[in-house]
């Protein structure tokens, strides 16, 4: 089987770009599924469902996000073979723009859009930098140009990835896509395997459950701003 | 040359080789490199902490940066590369009908695309973006000068042939006229960048007809100047080499200029339009039917002729729309029709 990362800022268009490309791979006969990594509340599930994809939502509730990802995709790599999946997306939102759920054997894909103008392209932390394929959706509403300055922008900070405009409600561009999912690695387990960019050393008391402000409350690892 | 290799050299020396690193360094909140301390002196002296912050460590920004340089030389080079023709290769239609056409398109050609909705004119025009090698639901190939892209090529994203322009776009970004050519013509690395501005920007205000100032917000332009801008831009700077029009016909510009003007810069301009005038003043017109090229089209003399009149009949028209824009009335003399405006 194989499983690729896809992941972007909320409301990318993430989900349309998945759905477009697995309507793709079914045409070759391969059997997709999905595994969407959400905070809260996802409504993602009803949209793969009704595409007739095996879906499997998780959110991570009063957990970060990204810690509950990497604790669950070997469990969600297991799931995917047990439904004897040809392919496995694992579809999760980058929420602070810190973390990257990118694991190093396995096709990376992040999701942009124009829409989140020209200097989105540095504020994205690794989940962008560490991709191998960066798509870029919504360019059919913005001009020429800023789709132009979009892309270079995109190169700038990950010089080494493909770049492919995609337009998630038309599908137009998902082809290329569908070409490196195709190219993709097989891979059966993913123990011992690494993140691409780890994550952020936490633990304080925020961490497990304080609310409250103030230098009375701050336990563990905290750094404050000089404000001097 | 390769980033290894520059880093022996002197930071003065590498930043005026390659400008375009002082933005390859903000963008990753550095601070650039100066002096005549050398690039891998630099590199050494960055504190490790701030890089682990952006994800990285020196090694791999070496990697990156080596990684940069290439992609901006070939970006380099592929804006002074001359594309001498596309040529797209009939596919089949939706009932697996062969299309038997091989159509060749070079700088200058203006080509209508023309057919009911749903007949395949988007799938045309998306069979050239994706440069498609027989693996589109249409069957087409897609060469370049006579040889298919290469497959890395293709994937990586680096060639965009088609440049697009449509009724259903608009400037999102929050920045004047000035700074967006600005930054348009920094990212296409042009060399006389004040002058570019300066071309783009007095041909747009041309091709809008109502004038608009340096400093006015793109996204405050009116639809006719947002248009305009956008054509002036796309036919001086765009790296894309075909141009994709979509009913031009209401944009509130001068239509035709904006077709010389594109034919002027070299492009070849693709139009999905229904409007006579334009049509005419096409080369060639590519029928589409049951997802296939069903005739082309060689805009023939007597249409070439009757353009004078189409041309009579639409400043006849604008002359009307004048009227009734400045409040006046019109008067259906025997003469409306007939005499020159």
């Amino acid at each position: 089987m194989k499983l690729v990362t896809v992941a972007g800022p909320p409301s990318s268009g993430k989900t349309s770009v998945i759905l477009r490309l697995a309507e793709g791979l079914r045409v070759q006969g391969l059997k997709v599924g999905v595994v969407k990594f959400d905070c809260l509340s996802s409504d993602d599930q009803q949209r793969y469902e009704k595409a007739g994809l095996p879906v499997k939502t998780g959110l991570a509730g009063g957990l970060c996000p990204d810690h509950f990802f990497i604790a669950n995709i070997e469990g969600a790599l297991q799931w995917g073979q047990k439904q004897g999946l040809d392919l496995l997306i694992s579809e999760s939102a980058g929420l602070c723009n810190r973390c990257s759920p990118h694991l190093h054997p396995i096709l990376a894909v992040c999701v942009v859009d124009n829409l989140s103008g020209v200097h989105t392209p540095r504020k994205i932390g690794p989940m962008l930098k560490t991709a191998d394929v960066v798509v870029i959706t919504k360019g059919d509403i913005v001009s020429q140009a800023e789709r132009e300055v979009f892309a270079f922008r995109v190169r700038q900070v990950n010089p080494r990835a493909a770049v492919l405009p995609v337009n998630g409600l038309t599908g137009q561009g998902s082809l290329l896509l569908q070409r490196h999912i195709e190219n993709a690695p097989e891979i059966d387990s993913l123990a011992g395997e690494r993140l691409r960019f780890s994550m952020p050393a936490a633990l304080c008391s925020y961490c497990l459950g304080e609310t409250r402000v103030g230098k009375d409350c701050q336990i563990g690892n905290i750094r404050t701003m000089d404000f001097s | 040359m390769n980033a290894p290799n520059l880093l022996h050299l002197p930071c003065t020396e590498v930043v005026r080789c390659y400008p375009y690193l002082a933005d390859f360094f903000s963008a990753h909140g550095l601070p650039l490199p100066a002096g005549s301390l050398s690039l891998g002196d630099y590199i050494d002296s960055l504190d490790a902490d701030s890089l682990e912050n952006q994800g990285l460590d020196r090694i791999a920004l070496v990697a990156r940066l080596d990684g940069f340089i290439a992609q901006m030389e070939s970006f380099r080079a592929e804006g002074a590369r001359k594309l001498g023709k596309v040529t797209l290769v009939g596919g089949h239609d939706k009932s697996g009908r062969g299309e038997e056409v091989r159509v060749d398109l070079r700088p200058g050609d203006v080509v209508c695309v023309v057919g009911p909705t749903g007949s395949g004119k988007s799938r045309l025009l998306a069979d050239i973006e994706c440069l498609a090698q027989g693996d589109t639901p249409t069957g087409r190939h897609i060469l370049i000068d006579d040889a298919p892209p290469s497959e890395s090529a293709r994937l990586s994203g680096e060639q965009r042939l088609v440049a697009q322009l449509s009724q259903n776009m608009n400037f999102v970004m929050d920045l004047s006229v000035e700074e967006f050519l600005q930054m348009h013509a920094e990212s296409r690395m042009v060399e006389g960048i004040d002058a570019m501005i300066e071309r783009i920007f007095t041909t747009a205000v041309d091709l809008a007809g109502e004038p608009f100032t340096r400093d006015t917000p793109v996204t405050a332009l009116s639809g006719g100047q947002s248009r305009a801008l956008m054509i002036a831009d796309v036919a001086c700077l765009s790296a894309s080499p075909i141009v994709l029009i979509d009913e031009i016909e209401n944009a509130g510009v001068d239509r035709r200029r904006a077709l010389e003007l594109l034919v002027r810069e070299e492009k070849i301009v693709l139009m999905a339009t229904h409007d006579p005038l334009l049509a005419l003043s096409g080369d060639r017109r590519l029928v589409i039917r049951n997802g296939a090229i069903a005739a082309v089209l060689e805009t023939s003399a007597e249409e070439k002729a009757g353009l004078a009149h189409l041309d009579r009949l639409d400043r006849r028209l604008a002359a009307l729309r004048d009227q009734v824009r400045r409040g006046e009335r019109i008067c259906f003399d025997e003469g409306l029709f007939l005499n020159e405006p």
